[in-house]
């Protein structure tokens, strides 16, 4: 019985070790960085680099690049309406 | 031959669903820090300096590794390897307790410096200490909650693989914790920078 349509190519360890040793790499990046005191753009750069470990780990760890574009959109979905949970709150906070 | 039905991208689909919503759980909390953060941002300063920057960061480092050994687990069942997936899969776990030991060093000596929700002592630090704080263990608790279900979950897979439940031909349940297993990790990656590396 072939069922191989619904499952991936395994991923290389390689490419795994790779992606960790970024991760490791983008871990201190976040702590060098928050130790320089640039205002309110500290909060920035470490949500930055925080998005840039999430896509990592999305993309590579949770393999969300092989999956198909339901997957993609479901996640696009999610962050939408997280943006406007964002938006709508700070209207409130900032203009009350 | 028999017909079987099975729909892997499905059972993969119904997990993501699962996560997205995970999702916006752990951001409402986030949501609630943005708007405490923006009402103090200085007592947001003094408490995260209260925070040990080596427990959040070796925790992140353990996280990340078990996050490798979960991804490297499937590839190894993929490859027929059953051997080598029982020992990534007990090395996640492994490390999820490491985490979770590292959690209990570190909230202990937290506590035992009088910083726990309802304490005096955060009384006497103000509004925005307390709300950093009550934010902090409500958050890495809820963290902490979902690392103890994640390690079981993978402590169950890990039986199944060993039955010969879960084979190379058949393993979608191992791929769904460790979709879990990932979000963890995701969560913690948000977690780090914004409770412990306040400047």
């Amino acid at each position: 019985m072939h069922e191989t349509e619904h499952q991936h190519p395994p991923v290389r360890y390689r490419t795994l070790v790779f992606t960790w040793v970024a991760l490791g790499i983008l871990t201190g990046l976040t702590i060098a960085a928050s130790r320089i005191n640039m205002g309110a753009a500290n909060v920035w750069v470490a949500l930055g680099i925080a998005a840039t470990k999430s896509c990592l780990v999305i993309g590579i760890f949770m393999n969300l690049r092989r999956e198909s574009r339901l997957f993609k959109f479901g996640l696009m979905a999610a962050l939408v309406v997280l943006a406007i949970f964002i938006g709508m709150t700070f209207i409130d906070v900032l203009y009350r | 031959m028999s017909h079987e039905h099975r729909d892997d991208t499905g059972a993969r689909f119904g997990m993501w669903v699962f996560l997205y919503t995970e999702i916006i759980l752990f951001s409402g909390l986030f949501l609630l820090y943005s708007v405490a953060l923006s009402k103090f941002p200085h007592e947001f300063g003094v408490a995260s300096h209260k925070l040990n920057i080596y427990f959040g960061a070796i925790n992140t480092l353990v996280l990340l590794a078990s996050s490798l050994t979960m991804a490297m687990a499937i590839t190894a069942i993929q490859r027929g390897k059953i051997k080598q997936t029982i020992v990534l899969t007990s090395s996640t776990i492994g490390l999820a307790i490491v985490f979770l030991i590292n959690k209990f060093f570190e909230w202990s000596a937290e506590i035992g410096h009088g910083i726990y929700p309802g304490s005096e002592h955060l009384a006497e630090l103000g509004p925005g200490v307390t709300q950093f704080f009550n934010l902090y263990y409500f958050t890495a608790g809820l963290h902490g909650f979902h690392v103890i279900i994640g390690a079981t979950l993978i402590g169950v897979v890990t039986v199944l693989v060993k039955k010969g439940k879960i084979t190379p031909e058949r393993y979608v349940l191992l791929e769904n914790s460790a979709l879990y297993w990932h979000l963890v990790d995701l969560v913690w990656i948000f977690v780090f920078p914004l409770y412990y590396l306040i400047l």
